[in-house]
């Protein structure tokens, strides 16, 4: 079977195998090819997973109605009050607002939201559709925020502007424009803002019980269960702690020039990044009160998480992993966290990752692993199966692919039922590579390449 | 989650909340499946296609492979062409696929690509094809999508070979149900005896057997010279209206098959309908099987009708879907209180109210181009004991504590739809087991001590 798969001369440039092709860069953040089977997505789905957990912003996605079908409620974020954020709100274009233009919808949609919530705070997602006809989708959001009071916030996201990572950007920019451009010079010690972590199944809660302990206050959670009236606080913060480096860097440097804050990134994926990342924040802060309660709680999360982990290591470990996730951020931690569990990593795949992300994957992975970005699925069925993978790390669409290549899945998406963050988040992770490459159901999938 | 709609109704002219339907792309993508070794093809941004490929597999839990344009800034300004001629192109030499059947997306509409004189101006290899589909999101619904790439099959591929003649089979388009349906459809074509082809045919496409490897062209679908064929076949029997009939009339238009459009057989009426269509058509009678598997479903109707009788169920979702379950509920005994679509079209609520009429049934709420939010303010104002939709159902179900019979598209939290039908007399018989098990379950939970039985 891999034989028969033609990986075109234009993706050679994509993909390499360490100490096969070495000294060779690889390509990354560039187009999609077209008529390739692309995993990736666009600039309003960047735009939108980012600032969807938001609890109590009403999101209008103005365009025809599929954007916001599919992204109804799409990441399994959580949040400790306001639910308004699960509905789905759209302005449905229609054929003729598509000839006479969109905008007195989505003025009339803003309208008719108003008088139904009297929400805190809209964000406005311009489609690709209204990229197109060329509504005034800045001038209607301002309009609004005049009429109403409230905060009315264009996020500019056709999705033909770049890819996923664009989208990243466009919210980042949409929260500052929330935030606003006055510097703050007075800051609350002992409080930071957490960036990048969007709260799913809990993750961010188990972070901000981390820090409580530490005696560090957290501002606002960007954007996991974060709500209007934190938001617009997160500029008194001291520091921000960046853990999605992809979608969030843009923003911590933006607040770092706009209200002086400083910040670090840390990942909160496995163990080792997650001591690193705590003692990190620890001096960042520099309090030796909070140095010392950092090394107690690390000591005793230590503790308690190694003989857990140690159970399930005995049951995975030997096997192999193939990874292919978003951002370059992830795949480094996975890797790290395989290698604790006594497994070998043999692909390793991102859609958004950057160059330095993929100089760290070089120097982490052992020699013969495949490193490739923009994946299709059948460049991923043809590496992981000639690299004979056990299990596959992906999101919803890589899912049922390894099922059927008899291999284990695991999702690392918005599909995660688990938390994957923390120390709990390590346990949860080893518990999930076991539950997967030991199920029974193995033994009846035909004609495997290789025994579990 | 829905704590938020208000049991106020007011007029919203310009918002959809929580919408009951979603855009034509993804249609025309489920429908391009069920034609073998077809990679269906988006002609617009990423997201869209990788949308569409997320929403189908998750709900069919199998994987969906569609290739896309990859839409740039550059595109839209000086349009798509080179992008889908460099595409077609590189499916071919990457995918190798018999066909590839092309949707437009909302932004390659909007400015103005010319789909057929790309692919006139593309290098398609010998015995390969190329169709293509103009699936606006901003008109139609998903459904509407699927109709469209179903009269493109019809438009671009079928033929009349043989004349005024005919080569004595029924084309069955299905309509936009599930696998399983597709498949239990045909086999009761099958037990009758009747020579059929049906396109689209999803089925061993989006359901296929785990068997350790991964095909990208699994060996389900309807054959490109089947459609071509079918052409020359007696009679098409179009299953919807929303979904069928327009592919069936273009067929009669072209190359002179008679169409008849029926419901999709949801439920003992259409189902007997279907049957009786099939009969007539082949001069064949009802084969015993058939008549013995009616007589199981109506034995099941009369033990369990106390079950249901008179209770108040809400519908949604796809008109053709609704339409007949409606029927369906109606034969049971149940009163369908609020029926509701997303998609846009005059015919649904004109169908819907006749059979309203007809029961003798007043005071019940029909709507096309609803949203689910208008469905919970409805619900608010005066509940209903069961709500029958797809899985975006369950916020409303939660809120207002009724249970849910998951039929539709998509479901995308509980599995089987994919492998067991709901279509025939089976399905029907699957069906009053999902209804009245429904029932039952939140009776035993919640009822009192006293009331609790063993014996239901």
């Amino acid at each position: 079977m891999p034989s028969e798969h033609v990986i075109l001369d234009s993706r050679k440039s994509f993909i390499i195998e360490k100490g096969v092709a070495a000294g060779a860069t690889i390509d990354c953040d560039k187009e999609s090819l077209s008529g390739a089977v692309s995993q990736r997505a666009c600039v309003y789905c960047g735009a939108r997973v980012v600032l969807n957990p938001i609890t109590d912003a009403v999101h209008i996605v103005h365009g025809p109605i599929g954007c916001a079908s599919y992204t109804w409620d799409i990441r399994g974020s959580l949040s400790s009050d306001s639910e308004m954020y699960r509905n789905s709100f759209s302005t449905d274009l229609r054929e003729k607002d598509i000839i006479f233009g969109g905008e007195t919808k989505l003025a009339k949609a803003i309208e008719e939201v108003y008088s139904a919530y009297h929400p805190k705070i809209i964000f406005v997602y311009a489609t690709c559709v209204v990229g197109v006809i060329g509504d005034d989708v800045d001038a209607v959001c301002k309009l609004a925020e005049q009429t109403y009071n409230l905060r009315v916030i264009p996020v500019k996201s056709p999705g033909f502007t770049g890819n996923k990572r664009t989208g990243y950007k466009m919210a980042c920019m949409a929260l500052m424009q929330l935030m606003g451009d006055e510097p703050h010079e007075e800051k609350i010690p002992y409080t930071i803002n957490y960036l990048g972590d969007f709260n799913l199944a809990a993750e961010a809660w188990i972070i901000q019980k981390y820090l409580r302990e530490m005696g560090i206050r957290v501002i606002s959670t960007i954007t996991g269960d974060a709500s209007y009236s934190t938001l617009i606080n997160a500029p008194k913060a001291s520091y921000n702690v960046v853990q999605c480096a992809g979608s969030m860097t843009y923003l911590a440097k933006q607040m770092k020039k706009t209200y002086g804050i400083p910040f670090e990134k840390v990942r909160f994926l496995g163990v080792d990044e997650t001591v690193k990342a705590l003692r990190k924040i620890a001096y960042l802060v520099g309090d030796t009160k909070v140095i010392e309660r950092t090394n107690a709680l690390i000591e005793r999360e230590m503790k308690k998480t190694h003989e857990r982990l140690e159970t399930y290591k005995k049951k995975v470990a030997g096997k192999k992993a193939a990874i292919y996730v978003g951002g370059g951020f992830k795949a480094i931690a996975l890797i790290k966290q395989f290698r604790n569990l006594g497994m070998h990593v043999v692909v390793v795949g991102t859609q958004t990752g950057d160059s330095e992300e993929y100089a760290m994957i070089r120097r982490l992975t052992e020699d013969g692993t495949v490193i490739l970005d923009d994946a299709n699925p059948s460049e991923l069925q043809k590496f992981a199966m000639d690299k004979q993978a056990d299990l596959l790390v992906g999101g919803v669409k890589e899912r049922p692919l390894a099922y059927k290549l008899g291999m284990a899945f695991i999702d690392h998406n918005h599909e995660r039922k688990h938390a994957l963050s923390g120390f709990e988040g390590a346990v949860n992770f080893a518990k999930e590579v076991d539950m997967t490459l030991n199920s029974p159901v193995w033994h009846y999938v035909k004609n495997k390449n290789k025994t579990i | 989650m829905l704590d938020y709609t208000p049991k106020e109704i007011t007029e919203r002219k310009a918002l959809n909340v929580n919408p009951a339907k979603t855009c034509q792309p993804i249609g025309a993508m489920y429908a391009a499946l069920g034609i073998n070794k077809c990679l269906p093809h988006s002609h617009g941004s990423q997201g869209c296609c990788s949308y569409h490929r997320m929403h189908l597999t998750r709900h069919f839990r199998d994987p969906i492979v569609a290739s896309t344009s990859s839409f740039t800034e550059g595109a839209c300004v000086f349009g798509g062409k080179s992008n889908l001629v460099k595409g077609i192109q590189n499916v071919f030499n990457i995918y190798n696929p018999d066909i590839i059947a092309v949707n437009t997306t909302c932004l390659s509409e909007t400015i103005g690509d010319d789909v057929g004189e790309f692919i006139r101006d593309s290098k398609v290899p010998e015995g390969k094809r190329v169709i293509y589909a103009n699936t606006p999101s901003y008109a139609g619904s998903h459904v509407t999508g699927f109709s469209n790439m179903c009269k493109s099959m019809v438009t671009q591929i079928a033929e009349s070979t043989m004349g005024e003649g005919n080569n004595g089979k029924v084309n069955i388009m299905p309509g936009f149900v599930e696998p399983s349906d597709m498949k239990e459809i045909k086999r009761i074509a099958e037990e009758i005896g009747m020579d059929y082809t049906m396109y689209p045919d999803t089925s061993d496409v989006v359901n296929t057997p785990n068997t350790g490897k991964y095909d990208m062209y699994p060996e389900g679908g309807t054959s490109v010279e089947a459609i071509r064929e079918s052409g020359d076949a007696m009679a098409t029997v179009a299953l919807g209206k929303y979904t069928s009939e327009e592919a069936a009339f273009k067929l009669e238009h072209k190359c002179k098959v008679a169409p008849y459009v029926l419901k999709v057989p949801l439920g003992i009426k259409a189902t007997d309908a279907m049957i009786f269509k099939f009969i007539e058509l082949t001069g064949k009678s009802v084969p015993k099987a058939l008549e013995k598997e009616r007589g199981q479903l109506v034995d099941l109707m009369v033990d369990v009708h106390h079950h249901y009788h008179g209770k108040k169920v809400a519908i949604f979702g796809d008109p053709d879907i609704v339409t007949a379950m409606t029927e369906f509920v109606i034969d049971l005994g149940m009163i369908p209180k609020y029926v509701l679509t997303g998609t846009p079209g005059k015919v649904f609520a004109k169908d819907i109210y006749h059979m309203l009429e007809n029961a003798g049934i007043e005071g019940s709420s029909v709507k096309s181009e609803g949203d689910l939010f208008e469905l919970h303010q409805w619900i608010k104002n005066e509940p209903v004991d069961l709500i029958i939709g797809n899985t975006y159902g369950k916020y409303i179900a939660r809120a207002e504590n009724i249970p849910l019979v998951r039929v539709g598209f998509p479901i995308l939290d509980r599995v089987g739809h994919s492998y067991f039908p709901v279509v025939g007399y089976m399905g029907a018989m699957r069906l009053i087991e999902k209804i009245s098990t429904a029932f039952l379950d939140k009776y035993d939970q919640e009822c009192a001590d006293e009331d609790f039985e063993l014996v239901m």
